[in-house]
């Protein structure tokens, strides 16, 4: 299998990254560089084989339902790009 | 005091010999003398510096001091640390100045470690070679042509160089193991859990695991006794009674039995790796250990199934880095999806895109079965593989990496052969084991050589242990580069 340059600019924008049309043709031929090494794992033979997400057998710890964090806004807030009243400042998306 | 062990430099502090202000100030000198040229911190901070040596003095003076108490440790910038500027060796970080800290951070503060500065990264923890940092690139001090490697690049440099005794890292496919190797000094992956991934900034998450850097296996020891612990706010941090890593460093290794799996000596390894890693089982037989041929025949299978997982994963994880709440905002773009894409396109270097791209592609419709799951069923064939070796050995050993370090821009280019050259080391995060790199000599070209040694799970004491004895038999982890 090998990615067109159709497929690239479709996981470009499901990745929210801008790509100029030189970048694309540059990550075409990397990835199916890339996609050539991978390609040999899908011969393998995984038949009854369990998929294994993890290190180890991990059980989601619960905790009593209490509040632990203390309030840190402003110190949150004040790494980011645009804040106003306590609010994050984005583009206008509802018109 | 720069070539002096943890226990000495403790020693000199509780006798009083040395403050911990002046021991700050003198591998402060060294950094700032040599960062030029070696680039192994992105930010040196005196006054932060010496205020936490202060500390360390006022608590040395009242009493309430540990045995690390004023003892300087370099960071990984991969650690938020509250008030330190966090780059993760990225543009998109630039200008984060963390506001709280990793438990690691909170751990090395409570024992009274002095924060020397932050070290320079692959962009992410993306990298083998420490060129995809935003900050450039780092060098390694035994040869300044020759990458450090990555992506702990700058920690590894920077107890190579003896610009501080210790150093923190993180380690998903090789990346504190393979630049100690290459670049002559002791590391250890823990098992996966051991240290809290809190406060981490997250690559892989079911890979990442943090570290420490040391001349010698007793300095990892101690500085692992401060890092590891568990923590609530990691998910996956481990509930488990709080060990002394040190405890069996003295331990005899008569009758340990040593694996050699026959894959990691096979065709690829560079002969003057191999030779020194040879000599290294010659001193391990000297020293009572019996060798055992085994076999992880799924070795190469490692390098596909990481380069899938880890990009998955990243590309999850870096998700949050949408120009919103912290880091990057381009200042020109149209509409909300416009700023994603424009921050996120001149916030990232190269490498981390292709990552993201990967990650993004094995995880959309259509291809998650083939790609995603198919690699995760051979992360367990190669976790399997393991167990099975560990039946007939108690560690096994082998090379870090099939050559020594190459020179810089030599694989900048090419992606598959700098994944390649991971080989021997992305298995053992595919499986959550302990991992080590001690140095074991020097190749033709007078680069480092480094012997990965691997326990089963929770084995640290031991592999510490096995690589203490070694130590204590031979100097090769007391080699210094000129400067």
């Amino acid at each position: 299998m090998s990615l067109s340059h159709d497929d690239v600019k479709r996981i470009a924008k499901l990745s929210r990254i801008a790509v100029t049309d030189d970048e694309l043709t540059a990550a075409q031929t990397q990835l199916n560089r890339i996609f050539g090494l991978i390609e040999e794992m899908r011969a393998v033979d995984t038949t009854g084989i369990e998929p294994m997400s993890h290190a180890q057998d991990v059980i989601l710890r619960l905790r009593d339902d209490e509040a632990t964090a203390p309030n840190r806004r402003e110190a949150f807030q004040s790494v980011a790009p645009a804040v106003e009243d306590g609010l994050y400042l984005v583009p206008k998306v509802i018109e | 005091m720069i070539e002096s062990s943890l226990k000495q430099l403790s020693a000199a502090l509780a006798a009083r010999q040395v403050s911990a202000v002046e021991l700050a100030g003198e591998f402060l000198q060294r950094a700032r003398q040599h960062n030029g040229e070696l680039n192994a911190f992105i930010t040196l901070d005196e006054q932060k510096t010496l205020a936490e040596a202060h500390d360390a003095d006022v608590r040395r003076a009242d009493g309430t001091a540990g045995p690390l108490t004023g003892i300087p440790v370099a960071h990984k910038d991969i650690f938020c640390q509250e008030g330190w500027l966090t780059t993760c060796g990225s543009k998109m970080l630039g200008n984060f100045v963390s506001p709280y800290s990793a438990h690691v951070i909170e751990q090395c503060r409570a024992a009274g470690l002095v924060t020397l500065g932050r070290t320079n990264m692959d962009e992410f923890a993306m990298g083998s070679s420490n060129e995809n940092s935003f900050f450039g690139p780092v060098k390694n001090p035994w040869d300044k042509q020759a990458v450090p490697g990555g992506s702990s690049g700058g920690s590894a440099v920077a107890v190579a160089a003896r610009l501080a005794p210790i150093a923190t890292g993180t380690d998903t496919g090789g990346s504190i193991r393979q630049p100690a190797a290459f670049c002559g000094v002791t590391g250890i992956k823990p098992t996966y859990g051991v240290v809290s991934r809190f406060g981490m900034i997250a690559y892989a998450s079911s890979l990442d695991q943090g570290g420490p850097f040391g001349k010698s296996a007793e300095d990892c020891a101690l500085l692992l006794n401060v890092m590891a612990g568990f923590d609530t706010r990691d998910a996956t941090s481990l509930q488990r009674e709080r060990e002394d890593y040190t405890r069996d460093l003295e331990r005899p290794l008569a009758g340990l039995r040593v694996g050699l799996p026959r894959e990691y000596f096979a065709d690829g390894l560079a002969s003057d790796v191999a030779a020194a890693i040879d000599a290294a089982i010659a001193e391990y037989k000297k020293l009572g250990a019996q060798i055992v041929e085994i076999s992880l025949p799924n070795t190469r299978l490692a390098i596909p199934s990481y380069y899938v997982i880890a990009p998955a994963e990243a590309s999850s994880n870096l998700s949050r880095f949408d120009g919103v709440r912290y880091g990057h905002r381009a200042a020109d773009f149209d509409g909300l999806n416009g700023m994603y894409e424009q921050s996120r396109a001149e916030g990232f270097g190269w490498e981390v895109k292709r990552r993201i791209l990967t990650g993004t592609y094995v995880l959309s419709h259509g291809y998650y079965d083939a790609y995603y799951l198919q690699a995760q069923k051979i992360r367990r064939i190669i976790a399997n593989d393991f167990q099975a070796a560990f039946r007939d050995c108690d560690v096994i050993a082998g090379p870090v990496a099939p050559t020594t370090a190459w020179n810089l821009a030599e694989k900048a280019d090419d992606p598959v052969a700098m994944y390649l050259a991971d080989i021997y080391t992305l298995g053992v995060n595919l499986a959550g084991l302990p991992g080590m790199s001690v140095p074991v000599g020097f190749a033709a070209n007078g680069r480092p050589v480094g012997l990965q040694l691997i326990g089963n799970y929770f084995d640290e004491a031991r592999l510490l242990n096995v690589a203490h004895r070694f130590q204590q038999a031979t100097d090769w982890h007391l080699r210094a580069p000129a400067l």
